[in-house]
């Protein structure tokens, strides 16, 4: 059925874009709403509070440095990935593709003993309004990590299969998850200071 | 005409192997998907509206038994047929979330937007039908869980429609309930308005440019940016306000909050005004959600009713389009009582005002379509009509909740309750009946009963204006709205508690008043008259499908080659001239159009 | 996607690379900035400034929006304006508070 309709794969002339394209779009923009209702929460329970710690009293500053290393090479290898199954060499795809996920994997270690040892110390969401909003913020983004880490294991394995049934709207898909990872690589770069250094 | 677009469907063939369940239940058809939505809509209204009956009973007849089904509801809920306070406040807040979020918006865009849109705009499906097959569900599991939440440990959620906190997080478990099947309906929201979107800017017809969409595409693309961009605020909120509930935490708990004597145990910081903003800054918007997909059906049935094209056409989408964006920065004004200084209230006052007038625009502009029609006095041109001025009392009466000074008086009373309810019942409802009356024959190839039509118009206006009236007069003399007791207990709402009993008598008339609706609906299945594909004459591209539309809608994709409503050009040979048929005066191949690379505006 | 010609996507991945480069470079400032012994003002706003420019460089060339289509850049455009409404309005509302 899906094949009768328009655009899914082609460009439509007067707009300039595919479905999947703008549809992720769209969605991402749904997303900014979500993650700035937290942020604007954030700002109104900081602005109004007496004391507010900072936040290298409390985190892990070098971890979450090394998190941000992290999650920023996973974006690269993304957009390498994409840019090679624009080049029609498969295996590169693999490659980039890979390490994406396993990047993805390393930061989610990261963020684990990060968790544990905030637990260890008897540090709670409900200790203080500073580490509910952190525990909600990143695990809110972890729960993102997690989606998109699905869709690129999907795509690096049983979901490849299509590259060779239909290439051009595998290249599609790998650039919509792309689009979805750097948001969520983007979404990070503001956590990381607002959270961590602030 | 048919010569010129020989694109033939391929898909006819495999549709067939699908069985029952793909073609009914797990259906990616957006027809199917359209009557799913409205069918669970309507049961989710009724549900309310019995909600709301047992509500209205206690009103007029505060700690009375009730009859006949009183004692069945348990000891729990009403022990002796007589009801609990606690109650009264589940069916409140119940009643409100299931008429806005279960009821009206499912219908009104789950329903009318899949079915109608990708018709009108000549589309086979939605951009993506298997998202639209999960929005459903989400919704509906979302349903499930609201409807359960009745049956936890403390009942269903009692703290109103709006949640809010502290109470809210202190409250049963009924509230935990409350949050995520909140959040499986705002999943569903934001699949579906994603969906709206791209299938109204990538799925149009050749010809069918941004200036020739039918006012109900528009109406549907706009309500799809409000979903789009206002639930997320409110996502966020509600999984704040689990974490409060869950984990312990103090987002929206003051230090020192004293409940029932005891201190209570949280670490404190926290604000109970962010949850107002955040819920307010989707529920705003979200009075827009339900008001504009009515408005589009009104503007297509009084178009198609009176004979003649929309006055204003162009003036009224660009009303919607400022209306919209106003919708985002007004939400305060919920929140006059709050603690907001001048400035700011100031600020949400103009901003309120200034809203007025698109929504004035439109329906001044639908108003004027009437003038010197010749006017078909058919149902759904009746509920269209009817929609006019009921509209028209539920917005003029907000302009004095927008201004803060008057607003300190009528904050929290029945004065509120009548002004939206005039908005949402005898406004939006009326509109969706209107649409029902207006889309079954394309639905299901068969008209609805004239005659049980008018016999469910005529008392159905009666009888709304009779609940909701009183409100006003009630409001006006300060009784408090979400007393269990209806005012019993307050010197000052003495002379008009006698109105509790008009509401009354006037509820369970309206509940009798549609059954005409429920034995039209189903009996005009089998039994109504047979119709063609275009039964009311009319000019949209939906019209052109067979009725019911099949698999993939359009034999041949249809071309528009015109404004959506050319009713009674002069020089033609009949009164109406459709979007789809080439010009008849001019000989040689049509014109299709240039596909202008149209801007998209939220 | 349209078929790229090999030399414009090597320069595309010429691109990536060094934007890869300042990504990793400014997060070692912004680090390296919160150790200093700055006010809380230029602390808060050195550190937003500088996640900008991030946030840009990645929305720009990661994500390609520095040649997007117009119709998507409306869109985001309207979803800052929103953005930039539910993060001020509620502040401001909660600093005008009358006092009590």
């Amino acid at each position: 059925m899906s094949e009768a309709i328009p655009y899914t794969v082609d460009i439509r002339p007067d707009t300039g874009l595919n479905n999947v394209k703008l549809g992720m779009w769209l969605f991402l923009a749904s997303e900014v709403m979500l993650f700035g209702a937290l942020f604007a929460g954030y700002i109104l329970l900081r602005v109004g509070s007496e004391d507010w710690p900072a936040g290298n009293s409390i985190l892990n500053v070098p971890l979450a440095t090394l998190n941000t290393i992290v999650l920023i090479t996973s974006s690269v290898t993304m957009v390498m990935s994409w840019a090679s199954l624009l080049r029609k060499s498969f295996d590169k795809y693999r490659l980039y593709m890979g390490a994406t996920v396993l990047l993805v994997v390393v930061f989610l270690v990261i963020k684990t003993i990060e968790y544990s040892a905030k637990f260890d110390h008897h540090l709670y969401p409900s200790t203080s309004t500073f580490l509910a909003i952190y525990f909600t913020l990143t695990a809110l983004h972890g729960l993102h990590v997690i989606g998109g880490m699905a869709v690129n294991a999907y795509l690096w394995g049983p979901g490849a299969k299509m590259w060779r049934s239909a290439p051009e709207q595998f290249t599609n898909r790998v650039e919509a998850a792309g689009l979805f990872w750097h948001f969520v690589d983007l979404v990070w770069i503001f956590l990381f200071p607002v959270l961590y250094l602030l | 005409m048919g010569e010129n677009h020989e694109t033939t469907h391929s898909e006819e063939h495999h549709h067939q192997e699908l069985g029952f369940w793909r073609t009914y239940v797990f259906s990616v058809d957006h027809k199917v998907i359209g009557i799913q939505y409205a069918v669970t809509g309507l049961s989710f209204l009724f549900f309310g509206f019995c909600l709301m009956l047992l509500m209205r009973w206690q009103l007029a007849y505060p700690g009375e038994p009730f009859p006949l089904i009183g004692k069945l509801l348990g000891d729990s809920r009403m022990p002796g047929g007589i009801m609990l306070p606690e109650f009264y406040n589940q069916l409140g807040a119940m009643h409100g979330t299931i008429m806005v979020f279960l009821g009206v918006v499912p219908l009104a865009v789950g329903g009318f937007g899949n079915f109608v849109l990708p018709l009108q705009i000549g589309a086979p499906d939605m951009a993506f039908p298997r998202l639209n097959m999960a929005s459903y569900w989400s919704y509906f599991l979302g349903g499930v869980v609201m409807f359960l939440s009745f049956f936890v440990p403390g009942g269903a959620a009692q703290s109103g429609w709006t949640s809010y906190p502290p109470l809210s997080v202190i409250a049963e478990s009924g509230q935990t309930v409350w949050l995520l099947g909140m959040v499986f309906l705002i999943t569903s929201s934001l699949l579906g308005s994603v969906n709206f979107i791209v299938t109204v800017i990538q799925l149009r017809v050749e010809g069918l440019t941004f200036m020739r969409l039918p006012f109900f595409v528009w109406s549907q693309f706009v309500t799809a940016f409000l979903l789009l961009l206002a639930f997320p605020p409110l996502e966020a909120a509600a999984f704040m306000q689990l974490m409060d509930r869950v984990a312990n935490t103090s987002f929206f708990m003051p230090a020192g909050l004293v409940v029932s004597g005891q201190l209570v145990e949280v670490s404190g910081g926290g604000s109970p005004l962010l949850w107002q903003h955040l819920f307010w800054f989707l529920a705003h918007p979200e009075v827009y959600v339900l008001i504009l997909p009515a408005l589009g059906i009104v503007a297509e049935v009084i178009a198609n009713n009176t004979r003649k094209p929309l006055w204003g056409y162009k003036s009224m989408v660009y009303s919607v389009l400022f209306l919209a964006f106003m919708s985002f920065i007004v939400w305060a004004h919920h929140m006059f009582l709050t603690g907001m200084g001048t400035v700011m209230s100031a600020f949400f006052q103009t901003t309120t005002m200034i809203i007025s007038i698109p929504s004035v625009v439109i329906i001044t502009a639908l108003l004027l379509s009437l003038w010197g029609g010749s006017i078909r006095f058919n149902t759904p041109m009746l509920f269209a009509l009817a929609f006019l001025p009921m509209f028209g009392i539920g917005g003029l009466t907000g302009l004095p909740l927008g201004l803060a000074a008057a607003d300190i008086h009528l904050h929290d009373t029945y004065y509120v309750i009548g002004h939206f309810h005039y908005v949402v019942a005898p406004g939006t409802i009326f509109a969706l009946f209107a649409g029902i009356y207006y889309w079954y024959p394309k639905a299901t190839g068969r008209k609805m009963s004239e005659f049980l039509g008018k016999l469910h118009f005529w008392p159905s206006l009666l009888f709304m204006n009779g609940i909701f009236l009183p409100m006003f007069i009630q409001g006006l003399a300060g009784v408090q709205r979400r007393l269990f007791d209806g005012g019993v207990s307050y010197a000052h709402a003495e002379p008009v508690l006698f109105l509790n009993k008009v509401m009354t008598h006037s509820a369970w008339g309206l509940a009798i008043a549609q059954l005409p609706f429920v034995i039209n609906f189903f009996l005009s299945l089998k039994r109504g008259e047979k119709v063609g594909s275009n039964p009311w004459q009319a000019t949209t591209i939906e019209w052109l499908a067979p009725s019911p539309p099949p698999h993939g809608n359009f034999a041949n994709v249809p071309v528009a080659y015109r404004t959506p409503y050319e009713y009674s050009v002069p020089g033609q040979a009949s009164d109406y001239h459709p979007q789809f048929e080439p010009d008849r005066r001019v000989a040689g191949p049509p014109d299709p159009g240039e596909p202008e690379a149209a801007p998209a505006t939220a | 996607m349209t078929t790229h010609d090999t030399a414009e996507i090597d320069k595309h991945v010429r691109t990536y690379i060094l934007v890869f480069v300042g990504l990793m470079a400014l997060t070692l400032v912004t680090v390296a900035v919160s150790y200093l012994d700055l006010s809380i003002a230029a602390g808060v706003g050195l550190a937003l400034l500088i996640a900008a420019v991030k946030g840009s460089l990645v929305a720009c060339f990661f994500m390609h929006l520095i040649n997007e289509r117009k119709l998507i850049l409306a869109v985001l455009l309207f979803t800052v304006l929103f953005f930039l409404a539910v993060l001020l309005l509620p502040v401001l509302t909660q600093s005008n508070a009358v006092e009590i």
